[in-house]
């Protein structure tokens, strides 16, 4: 399987995607945000420095997901109040395509979860009940954020966003729901809470004075 | 716009970061890599932004008079459940119940893959605390209330509003002096069900309890934990299983009995081999005793049980029994006194003894035997009827009742020192047992 690839349309290095349904890469060299079109690659934005991270996680990292493989090949960081955090896009072995969101080492895989209605305004409380697939979630933390940079390859077009609000639910089995309000419709991502040692992960970081 | 002419940046391998207090200038480590969001330096207790290159003072608290040296030492490392954590923040935190304060603390621990993990200490009794994946189910309506967690039920203990009084190193959160969450803890020991409740964010936790040496010997601590004091919350309870595993043996001694018990019933002949009807009168004097008509214990040595059934009403007679083997002439003596009394006081009707009485002779060998019976009485209580029955081989149910009460005594004794226990426990509770008698 040949992967689509290209030329970077700032600096002219060869852009090759992992996942043939990337919508967004970043240039590895120049850091320039690159959005596909039907012939090329247009270059939309710059990608400041990213914030010094502590995941344990980059990209090419891999793991296992409900018998599923699955490789980290981009990543969004927010940043709120309490730091920032990191949405890794994961790309399975089946083609299609998932979150592992990693705060401050909680570790929660989802994936989206279109055609639902949804309340078109943020307005939440803690504890509020939703149901959806006949599992009832309950509004754990709501979340004011903003984008704070892209790496790597994205399944939509995502850079120079605003302030966000994220709604996190859990249920009482440990699923987990984000509602993302980053768009004029707001997008439902259901998943789980998993723990680090589920995800098999190989390919990690390392740190200093860690094994 | 900066072209870059090397090959593609990756992101570094993380470091410690050394840094110096902006306010006092001491040495300060973050030891979670980019995960501390505040970090207090240990000399001057400046609360800094850890997000902040500059380390931005965000808050000062005088701790001059309110210092707290954490007993875990903020930079060790120890294994908690085979994964290794390092000691990175520690906090002070007070309810105040009924105008009392109460202090506990809390340690940070990290693990740059495994993340954060929390030790709490209070009165020398520890918790591994970390954060639910799940939410635990609250049951509606129950009184106190209750919540269900992978399938256990955990009770209500106290809810009550945590300060944060004293903070040092550093923090994945924003951690400020005098700020304050509503907190509810729900026990099912040795476990701890806590909800801690902010404006926009409610986070679940469960502890487990630990004992002080269990703490020391994950850090590798020197010296001695200091000793626990008191009950509690979710401290299990020393003799609990002990109590449970009575009360199983109990049960199974019990089974045993109760089989043995039918085993010998039904083994047992239970067979009349005599009866006869007297008459005695105390009016008459004379002679008194006589003997039976022989009867004949067959079979293989086993218990005699004489039965007498009287006429007796508000009076009493003695009965000389004399069991004789006619070949041998070897008697088993016993007397029986049968008395039967009834009548009304202030208390109502009462009734002491019993018409009837029943004897068991144990060990008779086989053979031709006769009863040789002396009846004494009051002279003047007159005519007295009374039946003698002889049977062989008669289960005996005394023994089980002996054997039941040298069983249950123990199991009771555990089970009243647990309950002790127990009731120490939910006293320190917002649900706190009605008094039982002195037992405090």
């Amino acid at each position: 399987m040949s992967q689509p690839s290209g030329t970077c349309p700032n600096c002219g290095a060869n852009i090759v995607f992992r996942w043939s349904s990337s919508v967004q890469t970043v240039c590895e060299y120049c850091k320039s945000i690159l959005v596909r079109t039907d012939v090329d690659l247009k270059k939309v934005g710059q990608v400041a420095d990213l914030p010094p991270s502590s995941s344990p996680i980059q990209i090419g990292t891999e793991g296992s997901y409900n018998h599923k493989a699955f490789t980290a090949i981009g990543r969004i960081v927010y940043e709120y109040e309490q730091g920032n955090w990191n949405e890794w896009h994961l790309m399975m072995n089946d083609g299609s395509s998932g979150w592992l969101s990693d705060a401050q080492d909680e570790y929660a895989v989802s994936f989206l979860a279109p055609g639902r209605h949804l309340p078109e305004s943020p307005n939440y409380q803690v504890d509020e009940p939703f149901v959806w697939d006949n599992v009832t979630y309950a509004v754990s933390t709501i979340t004011t954020a903003h984008y704070r940079g892209v790496e790597g390859e994205l399944p939509l077009q995502y850079w120079d966003k605003g302030d966000v609000t994220f709604v996190d639910l859990r249920s009482e089995s440990g699923k987990f729901a984000t509602l993302d309000y980053s768009d004029e419709t707001p997008r439902l991502y259901l998943g789980e809470v998993v723990e680090f040692e589920s995800l098999a992960l190989k390919n990690l970081r390392r740190f200093e004075g860690w094994s | 716009m900066v072209l870059s002419a090397g090959g593609p940046t990756l992101p570094g391998q993380p470091q410690v970061r050394a840094l110096n207090c902006p306010n006092c200038g001491a040495a300060l480590t973050l030891r979670s890599f980019n995960n501390a969001v505040t970090v207090v330096c240990e000399s001057c207790h400046s609360i800094l932004d850890a997000k902040d290159p500059n380390l931005q003072i965000l808050q000062r608290f005088k701790a001059a008079t309110d210092e707290d040296r954490p007993l875990i030492p903020l930079g060790t490392r120890g294994k908690i459940r085979g994964t290794e954590y390092e000691a990175i923040g520690f906090e002070r935190r007070t309810i105040h119940v009924d105008g009392i304060p109460y202090s506990w603390h809390e340690y940070v621990l990290f693990n740059p893959y495994k993340g954060f993990r929390y030790l709490t200490e209070y009165n020398g009794h520890w918790n591994d605390v970390s954060i639910l994946k799940a939410l635990p189910e609250v049951l509606p309506y129950a009184s106190p209330p209750k919540v269900k967690y992978l399938g256990e039920t955990y009770r209500h203990f106290q809810t009550a509003n945590a300060g944060t009084s004293f903070v040092l190193g550093e923090f994945p959160w924003q951690v400020r002096v005098g700020e304050a969450a509503d907190v509810t803890d729900y026990v099912s020991p040795p476990r701890v069900l806590s909800s801690e409740r902010t404006g926009h964010e409610v986070t679940w936790s469960m502890g487990e309890y630990l004992s002080g040496k269990d703490v020391w010997k994950a850090f590798g601590l020197r010296g001695d934990p200091p000793e626990a004091v008191g009950v509690y919350e979710n401290q299990p309870c020393p003799v609990s299983d002990d109590t449970k595993n009575i009360w199983v043996a109990f049960g199974a001694f019990l089974l045993a009995l109760v089989v043995m018990m039918i085993g010998f019933d039904m083994a047992a002949r239970n067979e009349q081999i005599f009866t006869g009807y007297y008459k005695y009168d105390s009016n008459h004097r004379g002679e008194a005793s006589f003997v039976t008509d022989d009867f004949e214990v067959k079979g293989h040595t086993s218990n005699i049980e004489v039965t007498t059934s009287t006429d007796l009403n508000n009076r009493w007679i003695y009965l000389n029994y004399a069991l004789i083997n006619e070949a041998t002439g070897q008697a088993f003596d016993f007397g029986r006194e049968v008395s039967y009394y009834h009548g009304y006081d202030s208390d109502g009707a009462w009734t002491e003894g019993s018409a009837n009485d029943r004897v068991a002779v144990p060990k008779v060998p086989p053979g031709h035997y006769y009863l040789r019976v002396e009846p004494e009485g009051d002279p003047g209580y007159g005519v007295t009827y009374y039946t003698v029955t002889v049977k062989r081989d008669v289960p005996q149910y005394s023994f089980y009742g002996i054997a039941l009460g040298a069983l249950l005594l123990p199991a009771v004794l555990l089970t009243w020192r647990s309950l002790s226990f127990e009731h120490l426990r939910w006293a320190e509770s917002d649900h706190p047992p009605i008094k039982l008698g002195d037992n405090e």
